[in-house]
């Protein structure tokens, strides 16, 4: 009896740490004007019982670095979207947007949260949706409100609806998961004990390709998030790393060293097909598509130092990108295809660099010295990345301006290799 | 005693034999006895027995401490790949191993430092690896015998973050197959 209370404890302890690992989010910097929004505190919304919509979207808004949430004073009556809206007080409240709204529940036991967004400044509505949602899914709802002001108010779309993959390394387990942009809701796709790196996502967000170590070296596997299903993709003799999805979702690049060093070839997601694209006695590793699927960028050290190299995805002769330094890796492609994010030795440290790829200027986004893998969000907005903080890794996300910043954090264990998702619908 | 002792010389010479022997000596071999027996013997030649139920002579001689062949790794200078002159005698008694087990597989597993990015270090292990294999073939073992993997800065040997740690993290691994 004594031995089962013991295992039910330690059992409860773990559900408790899994619980509170989660990451958490710290703006570290902001851009330098922020649209003042009024967002109202929506009638009924306490009812749901899980974190008030509003307060989710406010964070969201917070967080993008373009947006301050105003206090506001208890109002009664609460305005909701039904409400006329007085503009001149919301005006002197110094706001230039205003969110109202109200969430009501509906006769089979879910809920419909209704808002609309007005301009103050122009005095004229901007909008307005209903959402049905059950319990579990306020979240994703705020979210979506979110993206519907973020979008209306900026002109461009917002990725509070995405979602973030990333390995966190908690003693010898390594967790593959996956959580909303905002670090919330974070699910374990694949537990393992030994080494995952290089999560890439499949342009319809539905899969994962990936390294594994679990079989004593590298193997890239294509995993299916909804159910779990796995398979290899590559597994042949030596290495197999660096999985790329071409922007049809139809093709993966991948570093391969059957043939010797370590080259880049083609294959299905299936792992049928094989080609070689690159042949050079040198590193061609870390491949990456441009977002139009014309071209490859990859990392080479044909030159003498590891350097970006990009060449037509049909074949052909690799030019040279990066020409600053002596060591530029992990090069990704901005979703406009205009910016190359990639990581550049400067003084020692590893740090973000963006280079323009029409006018040639480089501009180093970050002052930290342990900087990997960048990831666009797929707005090309903001940049995640891993970093290492008081010998632990954290992620890290920097704006493509390089003035906003934001750490995530979890509260035990290193989060490194992030990836951020694509847009779904 | 002597009886004993050219039995053994017997069944020595009947072994030597047979490892010599290429396929067509022996076809040519089979049912011609014209050759001289050995002295004082009108046996058959034994048997000899291959019993795999028990661990092998040569699994004791790989994980032997007093064996050269129980150390298995190669450590790298700073962004080097070379397999230092310290390591050559390791690497040719493996290789040694290799040639005469041909039984014997290996994985060797190239190893890096923690900086810089993580798929170009496995592209550096990946290297070192491939340096040691190709060593491994040229003294003698077998292309398919030997696998050449890299894990990159996965699995270090010491978490600490200084040059110290990193000499230790720069290596390559040789597993024998069961070991891995």
């Amino acid at each position: 009896m004594r031995f089962h209370i013991r295992i039910l404890f330690f059992a409860l302890a773990f559900v408790a740490l899994a619980a509170r690992a989660q990451l958490s989010i710290e703006i570290t910097g902001a851009g330098a004007q922020r649209v003042p929004i009024a967002i109202a505190p929506f009638a009924g919304e306490n009812a749901i019982g899980a974190t008030p919509i509003t307060q989710i979207v406010r964070a969201d808004l917070e967080r993008s670095g373009l947006f301050r949430t105003l206090e506001l004073p208890p109002l009664n009556p609460m305005p909701t979207e039904a409400t006329s809206i007085n503009y001149a007080e919301w005006r002197s409240r110094l706001a230039d947007a205003l969110v109202v709204g109200s969430v009501g529940v509906l006769p089979d036991g879910r809920y419909e949260a209704r808002f609309r967004l007005y301009d103050v400044v122009k005095q004229q509505p901007l909008g307005a949706i209903a959402y049905t949602l059950a319990k579990n899914q306020v979240r994703a709802t705020a979210h979506r409100i979110a993206d519907f002001i973020y979008e209306k108010l900026t002109g461009e779309r917002g990725v509070f609806s995405t979602r973030i993959a990333y390995v966190v390394k908690r003693g010898d387990r390594y967790e593959l998961q996956i959580a909303d942009a905002d670090g919330a809701e974070a699910e374990t796709a694949l537990a393992s004990f030994e080494p995952i790196i290089s999560p890439a996502w499949s342009p319809d967000g539905k899969r994962l390709a990936y390294v594994s170590f679990e079989q004593k070296k590298p193997v890239v596997y294509v995993h299916s998030l909804v159910d779990g299903r796995r398979a290899v993709a590559a597994n042949f003799k030596g290495s197999n790393s660096a999985p790329a999805w071409s922007p049809d979702g139809r093709t993966l690049a991948v570093c391969l060293s059957r043939e010797g060093g370590s080259q880049i070839f083609l294959m299905s997601p299936d792992g049928s097909g094989l080609r070689r694209l690159t042949s050079s006695p040198a590193i061609d590793t870390e491949p990456r598509y441009s977002p139009d699927g014309q071209w490859i960028y990859f990392t080479s050290d044909r030159g003498g130092s590891p350097q970006i190299y990009r060449m037509p995805a049909s074949g052909g002769d690799p030019q040279r990108v990066t020409f600053e330094g002596s060591y530029n890796v992990s090069p990704r492609i901005s979703p406009d295809g205009r910016t190359l994010a990639y990581i550049t030795r400067n003084s020692g440290k590893f740090q973000v660099a963006l280079l323009d790829l029409v006018n040639k200027q480089v501009q180093l986004l970050t002052d930290s010295d342990r900087d990997e893998s960048p990831s666009f969000a797929p707005n090309g907005r903001m940049i995640l990345l891993a970093t290492v903080l008081g010998g632990r890794g954290v992620l890290s996300a920097v704006s493509s301006d390089g003035r906003v910043k934001q750490r995530l954090t979890v509260t035990a264990g290193d989060v490194r290799e992030p990836a951020w998702g694509p847009f779904t619908e | 005693m002597r009886a004993i002792a050219i039995a053994f010389l017997a069944a020595a010479a009947a072994f030597l034999a047979a490892c010599s022997t290429s396929p067509t000596d022996e076809q040519k071999g089979a049912g011609v006895e014209e050759r001289k027996p050995a002295v004082g013997t009108v046996e058959q030649p034994r048997v000899a027995t291959v019993d795999v139920t028990k661990s092998q002579p040569g699994v004791n001689l790989l994980t032997d401490p007093s064996s050269i062949l129980s150390k298995r790794s190669i450590y790298y200078d700073f962004d080097k790949f070379d397999i230092k002159d310290e390591y050559r005698p390791l690497v040719e008694a493996h290789a040694k191993y290799l040639r005469e087990n041909s039984g014997a597989k290996m994985l060797i597993q190239g190893n890096t430092d923690e900086r810089g990015s993580r798929e170009y270090n496995v592209a550096l292990g990946q290297r070192r690896a491939d340096g040691v294999k190709k060593a491994l073939t040229l003294l003698g073992a077998k292309e398919s015998q030997v696998e050449a993997v890299s894990l990159g800065e996965e699995k270090p040997k010491s978490e600490g973050h200084d040059e110290s740690a990193w000499s230790q993290n720069r290596r390559s691994d040789m597993l024998y197959n069961g070991e891995f």
